[in-house]
């Protein structure tokens, strides 16, 4: 027993001790990256990581506004409209000491751009990227293409000779399960370098003395230890028990407990995501109603009666617990075409919503069938059962499908829903990008995830020339008027944003990036 | 014998092929693996060259002997979600698992029997009473909850012990253990304890009422009156004859251990075999499922295979050649 005890008393000394080095950020979030590679995957958590080691041309800062990285200067040409120009930064190295020049800029270009690549989507209007000399790039589009810069901040810089040296030049076969030296190990210019890396457990990186931003940044934090944690609980235990020292994915319902905690706080920005509910309004008759013959929601009256129905107020503190900014339009605040007035424009108002329901012929409502994920987006599942509640007070019956995010996008993707909830973040922060996916008409690559059915062909055309409109005047005239017609038709039913929170022990000082994005290098400490 | 032996080895490998059959039905339920796999950019092209690159689009029998005409060559597939071979990421996470699993039983079957014994001794000792009752803890609450607890009491409050993860490894040419470094070590407390609650709390509770009936037995009335001593009475004469079915029990009760160490290993984000299931079927990573499932389908079944086999030696009775 009396061993017992003594042994108890060292381990919580130990675990005490371990506590006291504050240079060393101990990092937990619900999912790891998937693969290291940094052309193999675009995927959230996986981009997080690789930011931390790998640099792209140009990076975007909390606001949204664009940050020179590799690239210190950019501008379209001056003699032609499909070329952009950008000026690389002078002195940069890579982790192994190679210093950076246009050939690796060149080099990574064309290797995000082989099959394999899972980022050759965004760069496909890029014909060639030629070098004009050691830090000057030219990019050649198909046509003009004003918003390309936008498409470049996960879009990350190898160096060249190392990666030829080690033979990983073709971007690794994911779905064939090839493994590279490219996919364990890293060489890129970025703030920290990675020591070692056991996938799904741990990831640890040392700060890069070497680094060129070492005097522009504060980076205090000299050591990374990346942990993925997926239970909820325990990951806020960790953090609680002072295990970790920061944390993604923070449960909702813990954030008054953990930022009550002397010595703990959470910090929280609005989320790049919005979520709402879209209504299948292009079938002549629905499969998950009850009026037979007839589309309700292809009346607008009904669409934006049901919208009225939605009191966003007491989702937000309720459901939410004031963790969301209640919408009006399906774009999130930073987003390029967003504006205040649009976004306040849904409103609740069941009489008037009654009112609508009973001239489009429907006084006694009718039944329906709302597909909800209940683990993709925050309290996703919640969400859906206030909305039932709501709906059902202008005689809207709602049953209620919640299911896991994996059996619910397929749904929405092969149209096998009627009335469905979707959440959209925007990398680009252009409209376009929405309009793109949600908007324009159906089609094998545009129009992806628009499970509505609205298929508007002056609409669809104007969403098509924004992208080489180079006028941005015009474009962005264009944008809002594009706006405004999907504002008119109620085209989606707009929730909310989300809101994004970061724990992190006292002492620890960084702004939460919209993207969910943190850069290691922006932490200060006391 | 031989017939009798052979016989059930066919029926073991019909009650494989059956549970694989079932699981692979039940995977298109699941979800879709392509919307994972491929981010919101993805076009309807992208979607299809996928299925067909997986062989998706093809009814799930075909799948599924697809599937098997692999495992029987020992290729399990690739992953989806981590884009590595199967069998490679089972081996890497099998040490994790198999070694909180032996702790536990460990722990179990020592805690047990000493418990079961003592509670079976002092039957109406006031510390064995309240053994007892706790002891219904152990049965009743859930395995997350309890983990839960633990973590909250222990690392957040007390701040002892580690809430999640297998501290530091040393690797032995492919076997990561956790045995020979203090944080390791550590970081097995928590876990073996919620692991093996239950099955601790089994045993005791088998072997305590097991002994009391022993006890009662004319031998050892005869033994006590021979005047021999308590403890050579209780632990040489008692214990023994109690173990039998305990063994039993045991031995059906590890297969357990293993297959049920998913909840332990998510609550406590233990890199094992477990947790690698629970993030399989979030991300339908259809090959992981099948080639675990399949793997602990032939645990349990080789399992039974063999106490049906040593039946069949210890008891005549059951050998069906002669009839």
């Amino acid at each position: 027993m009396k061993t017992a005890t003594k042994l108890l008393a060292a381990a919580a000394l130990l675990s005490s001790t371990a506590m006291v080095n504050a240079e060393t950020l101990r990092w937990a979030r619900s999912g790891d990256a998937l693969t290291l590679d940094p052309h193999a995957q675009n995927e959230g958590p996986t981009h997080t990581v690789r930011h931390q080691m790998y640099e792209p041309l140009i990076i975007r800062d909390v606001t949204g506004a664009f940050e020179p990285a590799l690239a210190t200067e950019w501008a379209p040409s001056a003699d032609d409209p499909n070329v952009w120009v950008f000026k690389l930064r002078e002195g940069v190295t890579f982790h192994g000491g190679e210093a950076f020049t246009a050939e690796d800029v060149v080099f990574s270009f064309e290797r995000a751009q082989q099959p394999n690549s899972d980022m050759k989507e965004l760069i496909g209007s890029i014909t060639e990227v030629r070098a004009v000399d050691d830090y000057t790039i030219e990019m050649v589009t198909d046509g003009p293409n004003p918003i390309l810069p936008a498409n470049l901040t996960n879009l990350f810089i190898m160096d060249k000779g190392w990666t030829e040296a080690n033979n990983t030049v073709n971007v690794q076969d994911f779905e064939g399960g090839e493994i590279t030296y490219a996919t364990t190990n890293v060489n890129g210019t970025g703030a920290y370098v990675l020591q070692s890396r056991e996938p799904d457990v741990k990831t640890v990186m040392t700060r890069n003395e070497a680094y060129w931003g070492r005097d522009q940044f504060p980076l205090a934090i000299s050591e990374i230890i990346y942990t993925p944690i997926q239970n909820n609980a325990t990951r806020v235990a960790a953090l609680l028990s002072g295990e970790v020292n920061f944390l993604q994915d923070m449960p909702v319902q813990d954030i008054a407990r953990v930022d009550s905690t002397e010595g703990k706080g959470v910090k929280q920005a609005p989320q790049n995501r919005v979520i709402f509910f879209g209504m299948n309004q292009g079938a002549a008759d629905l499969e998950a109603d009850n009026v037979e013959g007839a589309n309700p929601l292809a009346d607008v009256r009904v669409r934006k009666a049901m919208s009225m129905a939605i009191n966003r107020d007491a989702i937000q503190t309720v459901v939410m617990r004031g963790q969301s900014q209640p919408a009006g339009m399906i774009a999130p605040p930073f987003v390029n075409g967003w504006t205040a007035a649009m976004d306040a424009e849904s409103t609740t108002d069941i009489e008037g919503a009654k009112a609508l329901m009973a001239e489009a012929g429907y006084a006694d409502g009718f039944s329906i069938r709302l597909d909800c994920p209940n683990d993709r987006y925050i309290n996703d599942e919640p969400i859906c059962q206030a909305a039932v509640g709501m709906l059902g007070q202008i005689g809207i019956t709602v049953n209620l499908d919640a299911i896991p995010k994996a059996q619910h996008f397929p749904k929405i993707t092969d149209g096998k829903t009627d009335f469905y909830m979707l959440g959209w973040g925007v990398p680009t922060y252009d409209s376009e990008y929405i309009f793109n996916f949600l908007v324009h008409g159906r089609e094998s690559d545009i129009g992806t995830w628009n499970g509505t059915g609205f298929d508007n062909d002056d609409l669809d055309a104007k969403i098509k020339s924004l992208a080489s409109n180079t006028d941005l005047d015009a474009r962005n005239a264009d944008i809002a008027a594009i706006w405004r017609v999907i504002q008119d038709e109620q085209l989606y039913i707009p929730i909310h944003h989300q809101v994004l929170n970061w724990a992190m022990a006292d002492g620890l000082g960084i702004d939460v990036d919209p993207n969910d994005q943190p850069k290691v290098k922006h932490f200060t400490t006391d | 014998m031989l017939s009798f032996m052979l016989r059930r080895v066919g029926q073991s490998i019909l009650v494989l092929l059956v549970v694989g059959l079932v699981a692979f039905s039940m995977f298109r339920f699941v979800g879709d693996p392509i919307d994972n796999m491929l981010g919101q950019e993805r076009t309807l092209e992208d979607i299809e060259r996928l299925e067909q690159q997986l062989g998706l689009d093809r009814p799930f029998p075909v799948q599924y002997l697809r599937f098997l005409e692999g495992a029987i060559q020992g290729n399990f597939g690739v992953s989806y979600r981590q884009g590595r071979e199967v069998s490679e990421i089972l081996l890497e996470r099998a040490p994790a698992t198999l070694e909180l699993a032996a702790v536990s039983a460990v722990l179990a079957i020592l805690l047990g029997i000493a418990l079961g014994v003592y509670t079976a001794i002092r039957r109406d000792g006031f510390v064995a009473n309240f053994i007892m009752s706790t002891s219904l803890i152990g049965v009743s609450l859930p395995t997350f909850l309890i983990g839960i607890l633990l973590i909250y009491l222990f690392s957040v409050e007390l701040n002892w012990l580690p809430s999640f993860g297998r501290g530091e490894v040393v690797d032995l040419g492919g076997w990561t253990t956790g045995l020979l470094t203090a944080s390791g070590l550590k970081s097995l407390i928590l876990p073996s304890i919620t692991l093996g609650l239950y099955q601790m709390t089994l045993i005791m509770r088998l072997v305590r009422s097991e002994m009391l009936e022993v006890l009662r037995q004319d031998y050892i009335r005869f033994a006590r009156a021979r005047g021999l001593a308590d403890r050579t009475i209780h632990f040489r004469h008692a214990l023994k004859n109690t173990l039998v079915p305990v063994v039993t029990i045991i031995g059906l009760q590890l297969g357990a251990i293993i297959a049920f160490a998913i909840i332990t290993e998510t609550v406590f984000q233990w890199p094992g075999m477990g947790l690698l299931f629970i993030n399989a079927i979030q991300f339908v990573d259809i090959p992981v499922m099948a080639a675990y499932l399949m793997l602990i389908s032939v645990m349990f079944v080789a399992i039974n295979l063999i106490v049906d086999i040593l039946y069949a030696f210890i008891d005549p009775r059951l050998r069906v050649a002669g009839k």
